[in-house]
């Protein structure tokens, strides 16, 4: 080998080297970010938990049951609700007991052990983070569902952008036909998403368009369908048939579809969302929930509850009006972010050498 | 999941049986009940407490007399209190000396502002005034078009202005009314999150630019505990007139609105209840103090029934069913008395208990069409002692109420068993409230209050 083509072999190394090394560092500073934000969306939730929380634990009191009654505010006041929130207590106490603590002080970590343990012990834990999607089911149909007001057609923008990031082909259904101009605020987010959509006139029939889109993405080969629907109260019997209707309609194309319906349910709203929940699972099978607004709440105990009290995983949550404000919901990290000051970025890891020239 | 309040009361107050009075030891599971019921019904923590303890000093020492329970005391007393603390029945809106009057609506994101507005704006309209609605949303996508699309339906105009600012828009808006001689303005805004500074910036400036007359905060009936936060914290910023609770049609128990109705002394002046322009109310205190404690909707049934039930029939029909004299011609006056309250189901709905043992059982006003064919063509004779009816006087009833034969076997079968239930309703007692004692406790109540 020439001097020169030394020279350059060494160059195109270091050169390849680096842009590794780069595209890990962005990786990671991505993901530092995103937990960033995650932490800065449950800023509120915090401040009124942890913080008052630790006001209550860290003076140097006895446990007694004035204290336990304390606690028990905390956790009703984040719309944890009173069952969840018995349960907690219930653990802690039993803690208590066993290990005959007497000083405040351990049940802080007691506390977040329980809640950790409710979310973990959850089939959210199961839920799937990456965007993927079974390559047997081409084009794989998502149904959104909720009540009125909670945020679909955000959340679906967003969900659009994440699975075409993902390097999927993703195709929108405008099925709300119902809400004055659904169609148009649907379309302003698949542009931003830079996905297609499929939609018919105001008023028409959801299920039409459900089966137009299906139809359609079958033609082109899109693998991801994202079908929003208009906002029905739960306790609508005739509304909460029409989602039946569509589904029915959907698989005369695909037998299987949807494959997956998302309930997204509004973080600020109080156990009614429980309710919420019960009711659309009785009405079309549920397989994930959503929960958006948790950045405007200071009651993000509701995911909890939520996350306690259903077969269902959660599988995203909206911390934040931007498109990267929907995650994926990872317990482990939420319990933290819900209880820790700082993060620790640990478990985001990056391959250092030692001769790092960008680290410099 | 949620309990009738009156059952879980009715348990924890077995022990009060038999005392004369309610003393703090005796009603003090029945108050951990009440506040567990509060507290699952969103509302505050700290306001559910303060309110127990006002229940307490209230009841106790009272005396329990005649055939009052207990626990019918104690819900009187706490419906009386949040009946109270819910304020007096108020839809007036400040209406400025010198038009245009100039009415400002805020609140969260996908509260209901829009589509309140646009009621807001039918409502004033039915009212003789000539209102503007301004698109103050310029961000959300496609909000301007949802309020134009929504007003068309009206026949009510929208100020737009492309890629100005909310503020100036607003101004630009009010003058513009001024010249088309438009006398109301109804400024929509966009929904804003309590925290976001730059936003609530933004709203504070649009009421120091156009000083609104009346300053509306919409708020959804299903938010939780966070209700009072942000209830606050616009009423900071903003001090508005007056409250809107929307999507009242769901299920919620609405307990924020007893939470928002504590922490600032503004009354709520309508519920939204449905998606359609329509669909507005002014608030009832009573109403939802009901609905807060799970009592099924007693007064809006009591208020219905009062209209078109003569007390005095209702307790005669007691009596003959107790007697078992319940015939089928009283059974087709309290079908036509039905008919005239409203839809079946909607009545059933209201009472307590009924709406969950009602949920599955198809209950549709033609049946009730039918059944009145059948029992007009009876004779008197038949109506009051329906054993005589023999097959040949089946036939001869499906014929005349162009039915067939099953369908008269049908409704004697219903009859009978309904006779047979009646009995055992007017009878039992400690059990579920009959449809006629559900009555009589919430006229009692509504009565009490007077
Ligand atoms: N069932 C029911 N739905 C309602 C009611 N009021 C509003 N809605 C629905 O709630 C959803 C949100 O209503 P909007 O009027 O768009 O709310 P908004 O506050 O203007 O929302 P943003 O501008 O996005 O913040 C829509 O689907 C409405 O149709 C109500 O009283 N009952
Ligand atoms: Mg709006």
């Amino acid at each position: 080998m020439g001097f020169f083509n030394k020279i350059k072999k060494k160059v195109q190394d270091t050169a390849s080297k680096t842009s590794e090394k780069m595209s890990a560092v962005a990786e990671k500073t991505k993901k530092v970010l995103k937990i960033e934000r995650l932490r800065e969306g449950l800023t509120k939730t915090r401040k009124n938990f942890s913080d008052r929380l630790k006001g209550l634990l860290s003076a140097g009191r006895k446990i007694d049951a004035a204290l336990i009654d304390e606690i028990e505010e905390v956790l009703i006041t984040s719309d944890i609700g009173v069952k969840t929130t018995t349960r907690i207590i219930d653990g802690v106490k039993s803690r208590v007991r066993k290990g005959q603590h007497q000083d405040a002080g351990v049940l802080y970590d007691m506390i977040k052990e329980e809640i950790r343990n409710i979310l973990v012990t959850s089939p959210s834990v199961e839920a799937d983070k990456a965007y993927t999607t079974n390559p047997e089911d081409v084009p794989h149909v998502i149904m959104v569902v909720g009540v009125n007001g909670v945020g679909k057609t955000t959340t679906i923008g967003k969900l659009a952008r994440n699975y075409r990031e993902a390097g999927k082909q993703v195709l929108i259904g405008a099925a709300d036909t119902f809400r004055a101009a659904a169609n148009e605020q649907l379309e302003v987010w698949a542009q931003r998403a830079e996905v297609d959509i499929i939609k018919q006139h105001h008023g028409a029939d959801p299920a039409s368009v459900a089966f137009d889109t299906v139809k359609s993405a079958i033609s082109r080969d899109a693998e991801v369908v994202i079908i929003d629907t208009a906002g029905r109260l739960h306790n609508k019997v005739g509304l909460m048939g029409e989602l039946e209707k569509m589904s029915r309609v959907m698989q005369k194309q695909r037998e299987n579809a949807p494959h997956d319906t998302f309930l997204v349910l509004d973080a600020t709203t109080g156990q009614n969302a429980i309710q919420q929940a019960k009711e659309f699972m009785k009405a079309t099978p549920v397989t994930g929930l959503i929960l958006t607004k948790l950045d405007g709440t200071a009651k993000g105990g509701v995911v909890i509850a939520i996350a306690a009290e259903f077969s269902i995983p959660v599988r995203y949550i909206g911390v934040g009006e931007k498109i990267e404000d929907l995650q994926p919901f990872e317990p482990e990290k939420f319990v933290n972010a819900l209880f820790e000051d700082k993060m620790d970025y640990e478990e985001v890891e990056v391959p250092v050498d030692e001769d790092d020239a960008i680290n410099e | 999941m949620f309990e009738n309040l009156s059952q879980r009361l009715e348990s924890a107050i077995k022990k009060v049986r038999g005392q004369a009075k309610i003393t703090e030891e005796n009603i003090a599971e029945s108050l951990q009940e009440v506040r567990n019921a509060l507290l699952d019904a969103d509302v505050n923590f700290q306001v559910a407490k303060k309110f127990i303890e006002t229940v307490k000093e209230k009841a106790v020492g009272q005396e329990v007399k005649g055939r009052i329970t207990p626990s019918q005391l104690i819900v009187k007393i706490i419906h009386d209190e949040l009946v109270e603390l819910m304020g007096a029945t108020k839809t007036d809106i400040k209406m400025a000396s010198k038009p245009p009057t100039v009415i400002m609506i805020a609140g969260l994101q996908g509260s209901g502002k829009t589509t309140f507005s646009a009621k807001l704006a039918k409502f004033l309209k039915n009212k003789g005034r000539q209102p503007l609605l301004v698109a103050g949303d310029i961000y959300r996508p496609a909000a301007i078009d949802q309020l134009k699309m929504l007003a068309e339906q009206i026949n009510i105009p929208v100020y737009t202005e492309e890629g100005v600012e909310p503020v100036k828009l607003s101004t630009d808006a009010v003058a513009y009314a001024k010249k088309m001689m438009r006398d109301t303005v109804i400024i929509d805004t966009a929904g804003r999150l309590s925290i976001d500074e730059e936003m609530m910036a933004e709203v504070e400036n649009i009421k120091k630019s156009v000083s609104p007359d009346e300053i509306l905060f919409v708020c959804d009936a299903m938010t939780g505990q966070d209700a009072v936060t942000t209830a606050k914290t616009f009423h900071e910023r903003l001090s508005f007139d007056g409250v809107i609770l929307t999507k009242l049609d769901g299920d919620t128990r609405g307990g924020a609105a007893l939470s928002i109705r504590s922490v600032v002394e503004k009354p709520i002046k309508f519920v939204g209840v449905g998606e359609k322009i329509e669909n507005l109310e002014p608030f009832y205190p009573d109403r939802i103090a009901s609905r807060i404690l799970g009592m099924g909707d007693v007064l809006t049934l009591v208020e219905k029934a009062q209209r078109q039930f003569d007390e005095q029939e209702a307790r005669d029909l007691e009596d003959k069913i107790r007697r078992n004299e319940f015939t089928l011609q009283d059974f087709l006056d309290q079908i036509r008395q039905i008919k005239k309250m409203g839809n079946l189901r909607d009545l059933l709905g209201m009472l307590p208990g009924m709406d969950k043992a009602m949920r599955n059982v198809p209950v549709d006003d033609k049946a009730l069409v039918r059944v009145e064919a059948l029992i007009q063509s009876m004779t008197v004779a038949e109506r009051d002692n329906p054993k005589i009816i023999n097959g040949s006087r089946r036939r001869r009833i499906a014929r005349g109420s162009g039915s067939t034969v099953q369908d008269v076997n049908r409704l004697l079968k219903q009859f009978s068993d309904m006779q047979r239930m009646m009995k055992r309703l007017t009878k039992g007692k400690g059990g579920k409230m009959g449809v006629m004692n559900g009555l009589k406790a919430a006229n009692q109540m509504r009565r009490a209050r007077k």
